[in-house]
Formats: C-alpha cells, structure tokens, sequence
C-alpha cells in the first residue's frame, strides 16, 4: 500500500500540540531578553518592549556562572570520553570474544539498570566519604565512567557488525587490542557517536548525585549552580531565566546536531 | 567463530594449542570487558548490600550508628510524609503513566505517515525531553507561579479567577504532573513511532481490505503489534516515575505542606538533610522492593499475554 501524504486535517491537530510542546522554551528564551521590571509586571508581558541584556550580564559576570559552566564542561566531557572507551570495548568483548563469565557478568551488568540509583546514593556517598573525595570534579566523574545503558548499546551494535574486517586485521598479524583501536573503533563511529550524544545529554543534565556530593560553590556543576541561584535571586527572573537558556544551549546543540543517531540509538536499544 | 581467526594466520606455523587460545580469550575478553563492568557492579551491589545493613542502623550519614532491628520499617508504617510520598507516587504509577501511554501511541499513529514536516514534529516533541529537568523545573515553575506566572497572568487578563497551582496543596501534584508529562512525551512518541514502522504493511491492507475500521485496526492490529513496545515503555515508566525527583526540587520542594513529596525526595530529604540515613536507606529499601515486585509482576502478566517473543 502506498502510503498516503498526511491530510492537512492532521497538521490542524500536530501543529498546535508540537506549538505548546515548545513554547515555553521559545517564552524562555523572550523572557531572559526582558528587564527585570518589565517581567516583574502582572501580567507578564509575552513579547520584549526591547531587547534587554542585563538578566545575561547578572549571570555571566555577576555570579560563578562561568564558572559552573566550565565545571560542567570538565565533568561531562570526561564522563564521554571514558565512556565511549570502556563501554566501546566492554561491548566488543560480549559481542566477540568468548571468556569465563562473560554471559552471567552482562545479564548482570544489564539488570543493574533496573536499580534505582536513590537505593545507592547513601552508600556511594559514604564511600567517597571515606575515601575523603566528596565535594570533588573526580567524584562526580568517577560512579559514571560507564553505563550499563552504553555496555547494552555498544554489545548490540557489535553483535550486528561484521566480522570481515576484523578478520583482516588479525591475519596481518595485528594483536586484538590493535585491531580494535586502528580497525574496529574507526569502523564503529556512528555507534560511538549515538553513544556519546546520549551519555553528554544524561551526564550535562545530571542533578541529584552533584547536588549530593558537591558543598563548595566553585565546584557546582551548572545544574545544581542554576538551583541555588534560583534561590539566591528569587526577584531578578530575567537573570534565572537568562541561566536557563545558558544551560540549556549546549544540550539543544548537541541533540539537533545529532538527532538522527540520537533517535537510531534510543529506538535502536529498545529493539535490539 | 572468532577463535578460528587466529589460526588461520598461523597457517603455514604450528598450530598453538587449544589452552593456551582460551586462555588468551580469557585475558583479553576481561581486559576489555573488566574496567567497565567493574566499575557498575562496584557502584552498584556493594552499595546494595551496604544501603541493606545501614537500613538496621540510626546511621546520621557521618557516623555508622548503632543497630536498631526493624525500628526503621516500623517507623515507617506510621509516618504520614511516607504515607503522602507513597499515595503521589502511585497517582503518577497508576494515572499518570498508562495515560502517557495511551496519549503517546495515538500521537505516534498520526505521525507514522509519510508527511511532509514529520521530522519537525518530532524534534518539537523531543525538545522538552533532552532538556534538563532543572531547566524544565524554572521555567514552569515560573510560568505555573501563582502570583506572578504567565498562566495565572492569562487567566486574569481574559477575566478567569488566577489558580493557587503549584502553591495550592489540591493543584500542586497535577500542576507537577503535567509538567512531567510535558517533559517524558516525546521520548514515547519516538519509541512507539519506532515500533510501528515495523508492522508490516500487508497487515493493515488486508485489515482494511476486510473492512476494518480506523478503530478497529487501532484497536486489533495495531496495540496488539506494539505491546512489545508497550512492555518495554512500562518498565522504563515504572523506574522513571519512582526517581521522579529533580522537578520537585526545582519547583516545589515537596511543598505546599509535603503535597508534591515523592519518595525519592524524601529519601533525600531524609539522608542528606535531616541526616537520618539509616532511616532513608529504609525508606529507599522499600521503593527497590516496590519497583522490583512492579517490574516482575508487569514482566509475568506480559509473558502470559504472549507479549514477549
């Protein structure tokens, strides 16, 4: 059956829903762009009188915005890169190599996605606690080296990615480690590239482990930064929603940037 | 097999001996499987078994406390923010989340045509979604603020009375729920569009050749295709619902008077700012618990139904 174009019927009911879907973002964007006075009115007007910076200067240099935001970048950008490497291999090693354990250790590693991380929280904090590594960028980077959603991801993909080439690459007489890092990864791109897109998305957005972890102010991540700035400045909304649209930013480019994977990865694991 | 690579690059050598070829499966197979899987089940079951004694404990998060018994389950069969945290989180178990299914598929069958500006509906859905839930959490608590939001501001200026909403103890909790609808649609849509661009074809033309109906397809080839799907959204559903947490704490903070309390919330309340931890490791003891009977339940009730293939 060829498939019909949508009646424009349809568009009368999707495109006031995807409208009100995004809206507030659009309204959040217009109201960081407003003086403090105009959006302190009741009502709040929806539209800018003119174009009004100050919400953004409030933030960028009168708070440790920039600050929280580099934090953010550190701690997000380490927990990818770790992750695209021990869960990349971790992958390859359930998907190929035949070991000891191998079965029983995946089903486990799987299974933990169905724990709850607050049934964690009070002991992982005691143990960075004793370790004396709370209120650090390494404790919000170490629990999340890897991910039992990315060891799913990159085992399924690995499972589905031929074998020729690797084959290759042994009779050249290449060590598996060599294979893997000169023939495989580069192979593998889009699969570690769906990976990483999905890990900044949840690493960038994570905010109950920092908020637990962290005390000083310079070491807030922008997440917990953009709640205690919240609290400390409850009239200036101009300012709390110019962080907002900060914070937001990098996730937005990331997602539209690689949306296609994004989505391949999200319905590809569901599937697989 | 990959264990016969080796050997034929060794053809014209001699052949290396079955052990040793295991052996070296082994080592590299933990080599590269051993950092990642270590690191999860570290911070995963050591924690586990940990959260499992410090629940016996008065531990006050900087102490280890001394043992209590079961004083801390019993506590909390009489403590009303339990009881209120409990009661939303089944709102959200038992309301909220069959409804986002439902709501999710019928939005997905419409957009599963080849129309022009699907790719832009999507995106729209999914916006909300990759977004922080503490960006998620400002702007609507702005916007559903009751003395200076958008929405009360609406209201006013087309003469309907302003709402309490997330100040009102009755509105709170649905105010909330919307929000965290909001948020968690797209990824639904998405995952259901997924599933149904694999039923075949033929099944719908030979429904409607039969004369089916719009709803009867729906209803018949259709949900039924899915359920896999469904199944899978569940479970996700269950465990997104029960961690239901950063929305509370960027809008309402468990407030008005512990109407939008969730138990992770109070878990972190409990631990991290009351410090009785031995009795929030009770608390959250208890929603693993719940969360597994749910999942397991959902899973035998699925495989029953023939969902499982």
């Amino acid at each position: 059956m060829r498939r019909r174009l949508l009646p424009s019927g349809w568009h009368l009911l999707l495109l006031p829903m995807s409208i009100v879907t995004v809206l507030p973002f659009v309204w959040m964007v217009l109201s960081s762009l407003m003086s403090q006075a105009e959006l302190n009115r009741f009502p709040p007007p929806i539209w800018p009188e003119a174009v009004d910076l100050g919400g953004y200067r409030t933030v960028l240099e009168g708070s440790d915005f920039p600050r929280w935001f580099l934090n953010s970048v550190l701690v997000s950008g380490s927990i990818v890169a770790a992750q695209v490497v021990l869960c990349g291999m971790a992958g390859y090693a359930f998907a190929r190599i035949r070991f000891v354990g191998s079965r029983l250790v995946l089903v486990l590693v799987i299974a933990t996605a169905l724990i709850p991380f607050q049934l964690t929280v009070i002991p992982t904090f005691l143990i960075f606690n004793e370790a004396g590594l709370t209120d650090t960028l390494g404790a919000l980077i170490v629990p999340q080296l890897s991910s039992a959603v990315g060891i799913y991801l990159m085992t399924s993909f690995f499972q589905s990615f031929p074998r020729e080439l690797e084959e290759a690459g042994r009779i050249d007489g290449c060590s598996r480690f060599a294979v893997f890092f000169r023939v495989v990864l580069p192979v593998a791109k889009p699969a570690l590239a769906a990976l990483a897109v999905i890990t900044f998305i949840t690493a960038w957005n994570d905010l109950f482990w920092p908020l637990v972890v962290i005390n000083s102010e310079e070491k807030y991540t922008v997440q917990v930064g953009l709640t205690t700035f919240q609290g400390q400045h409850r009239a200036d909304w101009p300012a709390v929603m110019a962080g907002t649209v900060l914070t937001t930013l990098p996730v937005l480019g990331v997602f539209l940037f690689g949306q296609r994977r994004f989505i391949q990865a999200l319905t590809g694991a569901v599937k697989g | 097999m990959t264990s016969t690579a080796p050997a034929l690059g060794r053809a014209t050598g001699r052949a290396q001996p079955r052990d040793r070829r295991k052996l070296a499966d082994n080592l590299t197979g933990w080599g590269f499987a051993g950092p990642a899987t270590l690191i999860i089940l570290g911070f995963s079951l050591i924690p586990m078994v940990w959260a499992l004694a410090l629940s016996f404990t008065d531990s006050d998060l900087m102490s280890s406390g001394r043992n209590v018994g079961l004083d801390n389950y019993r506590a909390l069969v009489a403590d009303p923010v339990f009881h209120q945290a409990l009661r939303n989180t089944g709102l959200l178990l038992f309301c909220y989340l069959p409804a986002s299914l439902a709501a999710g598929l019928l939005v997905a069958v419409l957009l599963n045509r080849r129309v022009r500006g699907i790719g832009f509906y999507r995106t729209c859905f999914l916006v909300p979604y990759i977004a922080s839930a503490t960006s998620a959490g400002l702007l609507m608590g702005y916007i559903f603020d009751r003395d200076f939001g958008l929405l009360n501001g609406m209201l006013v200026k087309v003469g309907l009375p302003a709402q309490g909403l997330l100040s009102s103890p009755s509105q709170a909790m649905l105010v909330l729920t919307a929000i965290f609808f909001w948020t968690r649609f797209g990824f639904t849509v998405v995952i259901y569009l997924a599933a149904l661009q694999e039923i075949n074809k033929e099944i719908l033309e030979a429904a409607a050749i039969d004369g089916a109906g719009r709803w009867a397809v729906f209803r018949h080839v259709i949900v039924p295709s899915v359920r896999h799907m469904t199944v899978f959204l569940a479970i996700w559903g269950v465990i997104d619902v029960l961690q239901f947490f950063d929305l509370v704490m960027t809008t309402t903070k468990g407030g008005p008077a512990n109407a939008t309390v969730t138990i992770v919330y109070y878990i972190w309340q409990l631990a991290f700012t009351y410090f009785t931890a031995g009795y929030g490791a009770a608390v959250a003891y208890t929603l693993f618990a719940g969360t597994l009977l749910l999942v397991v339940t959902g899973l035998l009730v699925a495989r029953r139904r023939g969902a499982m293939r």
